[in-house]
């Protein structure tokens, strides 16, 4: 090795520590600069940057409530949720989709749009979600999937809740259904409650389910659990529980309402049961009916068109929503009036040739011969329509208008259904206001007997009925009960009534379905505890003219069905103690002694004897019949085979 | 005094040489990798595979090679230099042509027990040649034009063929660590402000050049640069990186959210955790305390650099140790910068400490010829 001499002189040489040092002070400042941007950042901005890690790694997740049930004042389901099965996939642990999707479609039957769309989905979302591939799925089929599991990597049948309804029909229009949250939903309420931001998740779309959705629903839970980047839950960190819906129970007898549903199949109808004493709607049925399971799954295209063409509007609720002239059962409410007014009393008599001459024009009774001299008593038990008229010239709109608002007509009733009706009980003001024209005195002739502008619901007929039996302002109360807790009662208040008018009406209502010469009398109760009164009422949907009037007016048997008069019956019972209003409305039915004052009866004496009848009850002559009748009902009350969700494959 | 003399009698022989070692540093290294350990054991969830134990093993293999480097006479190295140095260029012209396409660039060649970056050799060797150079140019000529243009020559080969991987991040370190070493040497600040003036005008001209034909860097290159400039334009996407870094890194508050408890490593909110960002890591389990205790190792190091080339009388060994600690220095500062928010995402590994064969196995053996520097020092 060469020798080597350290090079320790000249300038160069000089300069090294001095650069040494400039360049050693030059890092110390960088690293002086890095450990004051650690601290700004690690100190002073700490909390701003550890809530941003919190986000990051923070997911909440809601825990959809369990929705109430409902009940029927007896405690028997109406609503309830049943679990509802579903296969989902995930793409991670399937490894080949396209071989495992095939695989399974071998053991259960899958549809090409089904696998279409878990593939899309699978496509867009991260390969731990798990994807449904079969929704509403039958047990059997989720046995032979749990039993093929070991062939089906990544494949799991899910269980979920979904509401059912036992009672099918029976409830439809009282209860409605429930339904997937729509986007149109969604834009119809303010500020949504983030739990309806759950795909599929079930809210009330018709009725009691609609109008209760709140309480039904519950409130949401939440858990907070932690995520990695991807989004994959690694575990929770807490949770809390939401509170389940509120389960109702409602004032319905379901046993009643399948019977009413019952007695009123094969017509276009509607029946409402109210219980006096509270106020209580033991019974609200709409006929036809329809199946509301059918809506919660998703009805298809041709069974609503089913529901849709049919001439008897299956998915109106006549009930509350159907509104009707109410004819001869609206008599009481201007016998009321003009008694209360003063203009008469139950003796004063009116002589009916047939027809009365108001202005220039005719109005008829609907008895050509007409009822000779007749009192307040007679005119409501042969339901003379001139009596009327003559007495409702006397006393005026405005005060008969006044009497049947008071007695729950042309006013909405709080309940909770959907598409609840108001009525119609004009009087001149309303006249003025909605058409522009001076109330005329035929109208106030019209209204008299519950034609022309006068309109009112099955409910609103019941409601009447039970003031009238009453003299108590009764209001219909649906919901029974909420979690338990007991709602007021509807009894309501002492209507301001003369007592002693209202019990003219009543022996005259009495009279009507007891007395021989009655309109009523062949739909009796012969059970001395349980006679009914009621009145019949028979509108008319189409005028008619003078010439046919002169040819003899055309049966309504011999009419096409939607131009025949809407048969009405209002009763209550006992007559001594009243415990049940009936109103009963049969569209198109023909008279109202022929056609509904029957059923209110029969559905009258179910109620009174919470259960078929003895044959008693009845008057001698028609026992056989409805001996038969009760049988054939029976028949038709046992549960009926139904498409269960086992016919799906 | 003859060199020969001299060299026998005031230096350390045979197995005294490792008592002459730098210690300090010797230290200093083992306590920076073990921190590496610990954080590679943590950011694989409490494992000390994969990452954990391969770096043990090659650090050990890194201290071994230290250990022989180091008790190799310092100027044996000084004559191996040019010769070091051309084998670098040879490997990069190699990995131009066989080498493994990774991260959108060609760097690595596969020797099968490892990846080998010649760019990080290149980092080490150009340091070396140039102290050799300096080492060897008469004093009075160091800031002479002709004899500044060859180091300049010297640097930018390599510099350029980094480049062309591309491979920004090294380049920028090349060209760093090249100048700084003509800083140390004494050239005359004049070059340098012209240098600086220079560098400015190039960038504006870069800058012009994006969107044209004759564009100079790569969309990515480009991307990243913006993305620095305003992370939050872009949270989720080529900005992810900056923004998840510097939430992790706040995060950790003054004390750390505790050993394997850091939420945004764990849950893999973290890009490349393991290598470029385990600094985040580290900040937001152990926090400011453990940011600056990081810090202060590497600080110390530096100071124990500086000991050896301020205490030796060699020229080449003074140049050769200020360069290796210079090459240190612009590893963690630049990583650093990157993971804080301050500099644009380049590939820079953090020393010592984020998982990677080559980087540490180069760094070992740049620290061996610092460690011969020391031992044999004149004294």
């Amino acid at each position: 090795m060469k020798p080597r001499q350290p090079k320790t002189q000249g300038l160069a040489y000089k300069r090294l520590p001095r650069r040494a040092l400039i360049l050693g002070g030059l890092q110390a400042a960088f690293v002086g600069g890095l450990a004051a941007r650690m601290r700004f950042m690690q100190v002073d901005q700490a909390d701003e940057y550890r809530l941003l890690a919190e986000e990051n790694r923070i997911n909440i997740r809601l825990i959809p409530p369990t929705r109430g049930r409902i009940y029927d004042r007896s405690g028997q389901i109406i609503g309830q949720n049943s679990p509802s099965y579903r296969i989902v996939i995930v793409r991670e642990d399937a490894g080949d989709i396209d071989k495992v999707i095939a695989k399974l479609s071998e053991i259960i039957p899958l549809t090409k749009d089904e696998i279409e769309r878990a593939k899309t989905e699978m496509r867009r979302s991260a390969p731990f979600l798990p994807v449904t591939l079969a929704d509403q799925v039958t047990w059997e089929d989720i046995s032979k999937v749990a039993v093929n599991a070991p062939a089906l990597p990544g494949v799991t049948p899910e269980v979920g809740m979904t509401r059912q309804y036992p009672r099918y029909e029976d409830f439809a229009h009282v209860v409605g259904y429930v339904g997937p949250v729509s986007d149109y939903d969604l834009s119809q309420i303010e500020d949504p409650e983030p739990v309806l931001r759950i795909p599929r998740f079930q809210i009330g779309k018709v009725g009691l389910e609609a109008k209760q959705e709140i309480d039904l629903r519950g409130r949401a839970g939440a858990k907070r659990v932690e995520v990695n980047a991807t989004g994959r839950v690694m575990r929770e960190l807490d949770r809390q529980e939401g509170t389940a819906g509120a389960d109702l129970q409602l004032s319905v007898d379901a046993d009643l309402q399948q019977y009413a549903q019952a007695r009123l199949a094969g017509e276009s109808a509607a029946a409402v049961v109210i219980d006096c004493e509270t106020g209580d709607i033991r019974a609200i049925s709409s006929a036809p009916s329809f199946d509301p399971n059918l809506f919660v799954r998703g009805i298809s295209v041709a069974d609503y068109r089913l529901l849709t063409e049919d001439n008897y509007r299956p998915l109106a609720n006549k009930t509350v929503q159907g509104t009707y002239p109410p004819g001869s059962t609206f008599k009481m409410i201007t016998a009321m009036a003009a008694l209360e007014a003063g203009v008469i009393g139950p003796g004063t008599t009116v002589y009916c040739p047939g027809h009365l001459k108001v202005g220039s024009r005719r109005f008829h009774c609907w008895k050509r011969g007409g009822h000779g001299t007749v009192d307040l008593g007679l005119s409501l038990k042969r339901s003379c329509d001139v009596y009327y008229y003559d007495v409702a010239l006397r006393v005026g709109i405005d005060k008969i208008s006044e009497m049947a608002r008071k007695f729950g007509l042309g006013i909405k009733h709080d309940i909770p259904m959907s598409a609840v009706a108001a009525g119609l009980a004009p009087n001149q003001e309303w006249k003025q206001r909605v058409h522009g024209q001076d109330w005329l005195v035929g109208d106030t002739a019209n209204a008299s007997i519950g034609q022309g502008f006068m309109l009112a619901s099955p409910l609103q007929l019941a409601v009447m009925t039970a003031r009238l039996a009453t003299g108590r302002a009764v209001s219909p109360r649906l919901v029974r009960s909420v979690n338990g807790v007991e709602q007021p009662s509807r009894a309501g208040e002492a209507l301001d009534v003369n007592p002693y008018n209202l019990e003219q009406v009543r022996k005259a209502m009495f009279s009507v379905s007891n007395d021989r010469r009655g309109t009523a009398y062949r739909s009796r109760i012969i059970a001395d505890e349980f006679r009914m009164a009621g009145k019949t009422g028979t509108s008319q949907v189409r005028n008619i003219t003078k010439a046919e009037r002169a040819a003899g007016v055309i049966r309504n048997e011999d009419l096409p069905w939607e131009r025949r008069d809407h048969a009405l019956f209002v009763s209550f019972a006992p007559y001594d103690n009243p415990k049940y209003a009936v109103a009963v409305v049969v569209e198109h039915g023909g008279g109202g002694s022929k056609a509904a004052a029957p059923v209110a009866r029969d559905i009258m004496l179910q109620a009174l004897y919470n259960g078929t009848p003895p044959l008693e009850a009845y008057p001698t002559g028609d026992r056989d019949r409805i001996k038969e009748q009760q049988k054939r009902l029976e028949g038709d009350r046992r549960p009926k085979a139904r498409p269960s969700e086992k016919d799906r494959a | 005094m003859s060199y020969l003399e001299y060299a026998v009698k005031s230096t350390p022989s045979g197995f005294r040489k490792v008592l002459y070692m730098n210690w300090p540093l010797t230290l200093l290294l083992i306590s920076v990798a073990s921190a590496g350990f610990l954080m590679l054991y943590s950011v694989a969830g409490g494992s000390w595979t994969p990452w954990a134990e391969p770096q043990m093993e090659r650090f050990g293999l890194g201290l071994a090679a230290m250990f022989i480097i180091a008790v190799v006479p310092i100027w044996f190295w000084r004559n191996m230099s040019v010769l070091a140095y051309l084998a670098s260029i040879g490997l990069l012209i190699l990995v131009e042509l066989v080498g493994t396409v990774g991260m959108g660039a060609q760097r690595w060649i596969d020797l099968g027990f490892m990846r080998l970056q010649p760019s990080e050799l290149m980092k080490v060797t150009l340091v070396m040649l140039l102290a050799a150079y300096y080492d060897w140019l008469p004093a009075h000529k160091t800031s002479r034009p002709l004899w500044v243009i060859v180091p300049v020559v010297l640097i930018l080969i390599p510099t350029f063929m980094v480049l062309r991987q591309p491979d920004l991040g090294t380049s920028i370190l090349l060209l760093a660590a090249g100048g700084g070493l003509m800083f140390l040497a004494g050239v005359h600040w004049a070059y340098f402000a012209a240098v600086i003036a220079a560098g400015i005008g190039l960038v504006t001209t870069v800058f012009q050049s994006r969107g044209t034909d004759w564009q100079l860097l790569k969309d990515y290159q480009f991307r990243r640069i913006d993305t620095f400039l305003d992370p939050s334009t872009d949270p989720l996407g080529a900005g992810y990186h900056i923004t998840q870094s510097k939430i992790a890194l706040g995060s950790g508050g003054w004390n750390g959210r505790g050993f394997m408890e850091g939420t945004q490593s764990r849950l893999n909110f973290l890009p490349e955790k393991h290598t470029d960002f385990i600094f985040t890591t580290l900040a937001e389990e152990f926090g400011f305390v453990g940011g600056i205790t990081l810090l202060i190792l590497y600080g110390l190091i530096l100071v124990f650099c500086m000991v050896t080339a301020l205490s030796t009388k060699d020229r080449f060994s003074s140049l050769v140790t200020l360069g290796i600690a210079l090459n240190f220095f612009l590893f963690f500062a630049v990583n650093m910068s990157m993971v804080m928010g301050l500099a644009p995402v380049v590939g820079v590994p953090l020393p010592m400490v984020s998982y990677g064969g080559s980087a540490m196995l180069v760094l070992m053996a740049a620290f061996g010829i610092v460690q011969s520097a020391h031992i044999h020092r004149p004294r």
